[in-house]
């Protein structure tokens, strides 16, 4: 079921193509558990359609991701699937997110948690100057601008633990959009009836910060290679 | 000539706005529409917003008029790939696409093409 071969084993430590590839995986494999909650989400306050979108655009990431090449480029590919298969305002905005990170994290094979801090940082820029959205206006960013901060500022710990740190910041990020009214997309034409809703952009975030933190506990915090 | 793409959720809004601004660019302009899904239903495609931006390049830049939400999010996608060649215009999408068609087809260049198409703001309707 894996495609990774013995040269993708993950490298105690640093952030890796394999665990680029399997970040995605995980991605992949938690939106789509998650997709009616988040189509019933998105239901509420938007147009009932971002599980559906967003579970389309995963499994075209998983199937688009490439071998051989550095982490960087398998978030770019991952990035541009999405794009090409999500259809709503969430796909460009994702697709963003991945090809700054990857940009970020430039040709390097071995990425530190310093660096993918950077990577994660520079994926919450591009969402902002895409979509123009600021913290607070009830966004995915509520969930993300954290959840980098956090990230960076636990990176001496290493990526498991700053992934762990950077998927609480998201929840909490998440959890507080619940009273806010939305100022971007779709469900700010409902102005005050927007609150009192979980954004679904912010609850498909935390999955991602989620399988973000999956995966590195699973690989990193292992001694040697991980067989599958 | 400066090319244009029309990028909506639509296939029919998209087609139909181009036809428009054809013919009011005086039959010259090139305009090329994006509109909905691959399957031809609403949304946005990445691909159809690629194939109409590389149709619409002569070589003297593309000009891109967006409908809203996910159309503007992936025409600026696609943008990024492509910085100062084409540009999307801040515009409403009717009266910005026949706006930028008839600068486009009276030859001026992107920027001027470009700011045809915003100042379409201007066009009161009362």
């Amino acid at each position: 079921m894996s495609g990774l071969t013995t040269a993708d084993a993950f490298t105690a430590g640093a952030f890796t193509a394999a665990e680029a590839a399997a970040w995605i995986r995980r991605a992949a494999e938690l939106v789509s558990a998650d997709a009616d909650r988040l189509t019933r989400l998105d239901a509420a306050i938007g147009d009932g359609d971002h599980g559906l979108n967003l579970d389309r655009g995963f499994a075209a990431a998983v199937e688009a991701l490439p071998g051989g090449v550095p982490p960087g480029r398998v978030l770019i590919a991952a990035g541009r699937a999405i794009v090409s298969k999500t259809g709503g305002a969430s796909g460009p905005l994702y697709g963003t997110a991945l090809r700054r990170a990857g940009k970020a994290l430039g040709d390097t094979e071995e990425a530190s948690a310093a660096q993918l801090g950077e990577a994660l940082t520079a994926a919450v820029t591009g969402i902002r100057e895409l979509g123009g959205a600021q913290p607070g206006d009830k966004t995915m960013l509520d969930a993300l601008t954290p959840a980098a901060e956090a990230f960076a500022a636990s990176a001496e710990q290493g990526v498991p633990a700053a992934a762990r740190a950077a998927l609480e910041a998201a929840e909490q990020g998440a959890e507080a959009t619940v009273p806010l009214v939305a100022r971007k997309g779709r469900a700010s034409y409902l102005g005050e009836r927007s609150a009192g809703h979980l954004d679904p952009g912010a609850a498909s975030s935390v999955l991602l910060l989620r399988a973000l933190a999956d995966v590195t506990a699973t690989s990193l915090s292992a001694p040697g290679p991980t067989e599958t | 000539m400066v090319g244009i793409v029309i990028v909506s959720h639509s296939r029919l809004l998209a087609e139909g706005t181009a036809e428009l601004a054809r013919a009011m660019g005086v039959g010259k302009a090139v305009v090329e529409a994006a509109g909905g899904a691959l399957d031809g239903g609403l949304g946005t495609s990445l691909d159809l917003v690629e194939r109409a931006v590389a149709a619409a390049d002569g070589g003297d830049g593309v000009l891109l008029l967006a409908d809203l939400g996910s159309s503007v999010l992936t025409a600026k996608f696609v943008l990024e790939e492509h910085e100062g060649e084409a540009v999307l215009a801040d515009a409403p999408l009717v009266e910005g696409a026949v706006a930028a068609a008839s600068a486009a087809a009276a030859g001026a260049d992107l920027a001027a093409v470009r700011a045809a198409a915003e100042s379409a703001h201007d066009l009161r309707k009362h």
